[in-house]
């Protein structure tokens, strides 16, 4: 097992080697002169489809979506406990399957609650 | 003919570790540069029109001269941006697609590492992959990108959990949490299985790597390419691999979880698995041909009213089924969960029409 996450890790660290060859390359590429580099005040500012750019975008925004975003985290946490759940079924009796749906069904209530109270409505 | 390595093939660790990294790294690039080809090739059929067609033979060149056209492109790093994020998001977005094919096999034990938390690895791992797309639409400091990026988080959240629990589902069925374990037990492969788990999947996968019906990342026509529009160079064009890495990620992981990986008779596992990827690929080409984009509204309300509900249902009767029936005979149980699927669909789909009508939305 240990060994499997070394892999993991090993390959972890190939990955990121690869992606930032990728991004340091045109670097070497523009010291060898081959990438053009000629900045200006027009090119290097913000695209808003030919129009002067007015602001930053790092303003206060309504995601709209808070609400989904809390039910997210309270069925986020039951697929933890259920995918092991899961694994165990299929040598195991009724016993384990109803401890597993009352567990789903607790949740289920509080889903439940959330769409009758129109949180799962985009405002 | 036995086409299998053993799990510590070639011996060395280290070894082992560099050929495989090696092979999955050229797995993905290959697998990309077709996938690009095969889009432009097979939408442009769909649209009646030829597609490149002029560099090298049937155009399968394309990809390369464009790759060529765009390393040499100036790097441009708007004044208003966040210096280190939008240098590093890319590499955020791209590294995690490349981790995920780490736990598949490509063929009978060609896979670097067969984690027994594989399933719930790969919940994990492709949710990182949202987070670099978000940081690379908010870093650009560009208010269609932030919009681009925001909506990403939406889906993520949103469609994460339908597609957890249909691989649930496979895993009451397989009895295991590993990726190989799960292959293991396909003697049929699990679309028949479990057809209602594969529906909410395929959709499901097609929100999280953002294809069409639900490309709202993106949007050309509306966000000006969405989270991507102020990169350009060698950063766009990773972010560009990122996506048709997502994509190859999730055909692959269409192919192994319900399609039965790299299992089929005669030819070996690496072709068999190459050919159901494709397969799975050229199906997702065929609704981005056939169906318009989604609104977001209209996409959270599917994740969260549509198929969330059936996905409770789907991991329900397959673990009454796996209790209370765990020998029922094959021809009886395929046919009836076929049906059964297909009348659930139904009338949840006149479920939900209703409760629009009565709630507005």
């Amino acid at each position: 097992m240990l060994q499997d996450f070394s892999y993991i890790a090993l390959f972890l660290l190939i990955s990121i080697a690869f992606a930032a060859f990728m991004l340091v390359l045109p670097l070497v590429l523009r010291k060898l002169g081959i990438i053009p580099h000629k900045p200006s005040a027009v090119k290097s500012s913000t695209v808003e489809c030919g129009l002067e750019t007015t602001g930053r975008s790092w303003v206060q925004f309504n995601s709209r979506y808070y609400l989904f975003a809390l039910v997210a985290v309270a069925l986020d946490v039951m697929l933890i406990f259920i995918l092991p759940w899961a694994a165990g079924l299929q040598v195991a009796d009724w016993r384990f399957f109803l401890g597993g749906a009352i567990f789903v069904g607790i949740i289920l209530i509080a889903y439940i609650y959330a769409w009758r109270k129109g949180a799962l409505r985009w405002k | 003919m036995n086409w299998s390595l053993s799990p510590d093939w070639p011996g060395n660790f280290w070894l082992r570790l560099i050929i495989i990294a090696v092979v999955i790294i050229a797995y993905v690039m290959s697998s990309v540069i077709m996938f690009i080809w095969m889009e432009r090739r097979v939408i442009a059929r769909f649209q009646s029109r030829l597609g490149p067609n002029r560099a090298g033979p049937f155009g399968l060149l394309q990809a390369f001269a464009d790759t060529v056209k765009i390393l040499t492109k100036e790097d441009i790093i708007p004044t208003l941006a966040d210096k280190l994020l939008f240098w590093i998001a890319p590499a955020i977005a791209f590294v995690p697609t490349l981790m995920i094919m780490a736990v598949i096999p490509l063929m009978n034990g060609l896979q670097l590492a067969d984690l027994n938390v594989g399933v719930l690895y790969i919940a994990a791992v492709s949710a990182i992959a949202s987070i670099g797309v978000f940081l690379s639409g908010m870093a650009g400091n560009n208010k269609y990108s932030l919009v681009g990026a925001i909506r990403e988080i939406a889906q993520l959240i949103s469609f994460e959990i339908p597609m957890v629990l249909a691989i649930a589902g496979l895993v009451i069925a397989s009895g295991s949490m590993s990726v190989s374990g799960i292959i293991e037990a396909q003697n049929i492969p699990f679309i028949l299985v479990q057809p209602l788990g594969f529906m909410i999947f395929i959709v499901a996968i097609l929100a999280e790597i953002n294809r069409t019906p639900f490309d709202l990342v993106e949007a050309d026509s509306e966000l000006t390419c969405g989270f991507n529009t102020e990169y350009s160079g060698m950063k766009f064009a990773l972010l560009y691999l990122t996506e048709y890495s997502e994509a190859v990620v999730g055909s692959a992981l269409i192919a192994t979880f319900f399609l039965g990986g790299w299992r089929g008779p005669l030819l070996p596992g690496i072709l068999w698995f190459a050919i159901k990827m494709f397969a799975s690929f050229m199906f997702i080409l065929w609704l981005r041909g056939t169906l318009p984009r989604l609104r977001i509204d209209q996409s959270m309300r599917l994740a969260w009213k549509g198929l969330l509900p059936l996905a409770f249902v789907n991991l329900f009767i397959i673990g009454l089924k796996s209790v209370f029936l765990p020998d029922l005979s094959l021809w009886i149980s395929v046919p009836a969960y076929i049906l059964i699927s297909l009348i659930l669909v139904m009338l949840w789909a006149m479920f939900m029409r209703k409760e629009r009508q009565s709630f507005g939305g």
